[in-house]
């Protein structure tokens, strides 16, 4: 009896190590230009997931190969999967910061045999294009949704919304409307601005003069954003009590140190904030931070990065290195896990996260840092935006 | 009536910090001809300084604007004595892809050095917060940069127009041999001209900062809106240069108030028209 079990671990040894393997993941994202912020952080998640957990599954060694996309370029970001997929020979695509930038990998994915996990990109329909993705980030619908029945709680009956104008803009703004709508609310006015504004002045004074009550805001992170806080309290808007609302990409924190007092008591919805309370997140900032190297940089790519390792992990264990898309989506097809931002599973149907979502307020820290402080939970969210897209 | 009010108001503090931004490019492209598309960058390093001055060193607001001038002035000498003398004079397309390539050297330094994210200028508290006019509040700030606008534009017409370095200055612009010929030291008034140009730039950077936040992309983010100005106003022409901010400032206020989803249709339909019926700039020298 003895014998027969070493005689079978040595077949298993054997038999294994013979397919002993090393398996590519191609990782697109922006690591220079002006979004190199948003690559650095997916590529401290995916440092910090590998720290934690190994560079191998099994017998095979994990490789990943990163390929730059400065600014959202859909053909150059085909050109960078097809070159992946065909001379690098990637098992798996991630990464992908922009939506158009996702939507134009989706088509040669059935061909290429390579699933692709989205770590950021955050429109509902790219889920919808290939049978092979899988979304590890949040959409705007899903984060911009809680927020109205936050505003509606608060006691607002109107809102003005003020969105870039541009697809995530537009999605934030319907995702609102749909949801302050349907707690009863009112949105009296709904105002789209070029991407490229740099002075809010005008559009503060036309929020004062709508006679809403609140506001409710998306625009990109960075530098539109802080003009627009900063605009909004020495406006007045603060001071006069008109309320601000938005999705947690405003008050990210690494734009935190530079918006500074001006952001205090902003509420936002979320997907997660670096402070959130739990053993898994502290470690994950731990290994996050050292992997980035200064912990003030870290944001939220970094969490939809360090999730979508794991879901590419558990792929490679389930398919045990084969080349197989449909089987490894197969099998992270209702998937639960606890992630650094909460309890997180992939729902079947969509292939996209279901997650809390949390209403959190800057608020400034004993060490007079700024930090998203947590205060109210949304369970278990899925994707609205799919639904309304029907 | 108030809202007229509100919106002129808006209008004149944007266009203002717009006048202090770009004024020392037209400096440099009317005066001195070269197309120099490192002003963003000098105005960037500006930021940089008065930002790493306030944060770091902990200076005091007025200190870190003088070392952000003084510091980027003289970051600018080496840069002009090595590279800028070579294209004074040269084809356009040369001094473009210079001052260009100067631009990506920079911003890619700055990305190195301070990182990609934004960095804030801490105001004094008498600059912070807002002042009542009456029917509306405007952040004191922008009052602050108003003023240091319209002393900016005082200053430097006086300089150009009424003192002897003025002279010298337009005659080595109209022609450089001649002036040479007569005794003036073109080198020397062209290096001060460009120093000073550096300099409006980093102040402009500096006191724009809350408007137009520094990271290392400013460099190019905005500088197409300068060269816009510029080129609206009529290059080297310091009442053309006001007179564009205030225009620009003011249509593109009144556009953003009352149609926001146009966009910057109006700002680029009215510089559009301007360049077509002033093909050198409202104020433009006919050369």
């Amino acid at each position: 009896m003895k014998r027969v079990v070493i005689a079978a671990f040595a077949a298993i040894i054997m038999g294994s190590a013979a397919y002993a393997d090393t398996i590519k993941i191609g990782v697109v994202g922006p690591f220079s230009g002006p979004f190199a912020l948003q690559g650095k952080n997916f590529k401290a998640g995916i440092d910090a997931y590998m720290a934690m957990n190994g560079t191998t599954v099994g017998d095979d060694t994990i490789e990943v190969i990163y390929r730059d996309l400065p600014a959202p370029d859909p053909a150059q970001s085909k050109a960078l999967a097809q070159e992946l997929v065909v001379k690098q020979r990637v098992q798996y695509l991630t990464g992908f910061y922009f939506t158009p930038d996702a939507m134009a990998v989706t088509p040669i994915l059935k061909q290429a045999n390579v699933p692709l996990v989205i770590m950021n990109a955050a429109t509902s329909a790219i889920v919808t294009k290939s049978p092979f993705v899988v979304r590890t980030s949040f959409t705007t619908w899903q984060t911009s949704t809680p927020i109205a029945k936050v505003a509606h709680d608060a006691g607002v009956a109107k809102v003005i919304s003020v969105v870039s104008d541009y697809g995530p803009g537009v999605d934030a703004e319907n995702a609102f409307k749909a949801a302050f709508e349907k707690e009863g609310g009112q949105v009296v006015e709904a105002i789209r601005i070029p991407l490229s504004t740099n002075d809010f002045s005008p559009i503060m004074q036309r929020i004062k003069d709508s006679g809403a009550q609140g506001v409710f805001a998306f625009l990109p992170s960075g530098p539109t954003t802080l003009g627009f806080v900063k605009a909004y309290s020495e406006n007045g808007l603060k001071d006069a009590g008109i309320k601000f609302f938005a999705p947690g990409d405003l008050t990210q924190e690494s734009d935190l140190p530079a918006l500074g007092d001006a952001a205090l008591g902003i509420q936002t919805t979320f997907h997660y904030a670096v402070s959130h309370d739990s053993p898994e997140n502290k470690a994950f900032v731990e290994a996050a931070s050292k992997a980035i190297g200064s912990p003030a940089e870290l944001s939220f790519p970094s969490v939809g990065a360090f999730d979508g390792m794991k879901v590419i992990y558990r792929m490679i264990e389930a398919t045990g290195g084969e080349q197989d898309a449909e089987k490894a989506v197969n099998a992270v097809k209702g998937l639960s896990w606890t992630s650094p931002r909460g309890p997180v599973s992939i729902d079947p149907e969509s292939r996209h996260i279901t997650q809390n979502i949390y209403l959190r307020e800057v608020t400034k820290a004993d060490d007079g840092t700024y930090y998203n402080k947590e205060i109210q939970t949304f369970e278990k969210q899925g994707d609205p935006g799919l639904a309304a897209a029907r | 009536m108030q809202t007229f009010f509100s919106i002129a108001v808006d209008a004149f503090a944007y266009g203002m910090v717009l006048f202090v931004i770009s004024i020392g490019l037209s400096v440099t492209m009317g005066l001195m001809r070269v197309v120099n598309l490192a002003h963003g960058a000098f105005a960037m390093i500006g930021g940089y300084i008065a930002s790493y001055a306030a944060q770091s060193l902990g200076l005091g607001y007025a200190a870190a604007i003088l070392l952000a001038v003084f510091g980027t002035v003289a970051i600018s000498i080496p840069i002009e004595r090595l590279l800028y003398r070579r294209i004074y004079g040269a084809p356009e397309l040369t001094q473009v892809l210079m001052t260009i390539g100067i631009t990506f050297c920079i911003i890619g330094i700055a990305n190195y050095a301070f990182g990609p994210t934004l960095k804030t200028i801490p105001l004094p508290t008498a600059l912070q917060g807002s002042a009542d006019l009456g029917f509306r509040s405007i952040a004191t700030h922008r009052i602050f940069a108003i003023v240091c606008g319209l002393v900016v534009a005082g200053a430097l017409w006086y300089a150009i127009e009424k003192t002897a370095f003025g002279v010298k200055l337009r005659a080595s612009v109209d022609n450089a041999s001649m002036a040479a010929a007569l005794g003036v030291r073109t080198e020397i008034i062209y290096a001060v001209s460009f120093a000073v140009a550096v300099g409006l730039a980093a102040f402009g950077g500096v006191l724009g900062a809350e408007l137009l936040p520094v990271e290392p992309y400013y460099a190019l983010r905005y500088m197409v809106t300068f060269l816009v100005v510029v080129s609206v106003g009529g290059a080297g022409s310091i009442p053309g240069a006001l007179l564009a901010c205030l225009l620009l400032g003011g249509i593109d206020t009144t556009g953003r108030y009352l149609m926001p989803e146009f966009g910057e249709f109006f700002f680029y339909l009215a510089v559009i028209a301007i360049i077509c019926i002033f093909p050198r700039g409202l104020a433009g020298r006919v050369r």
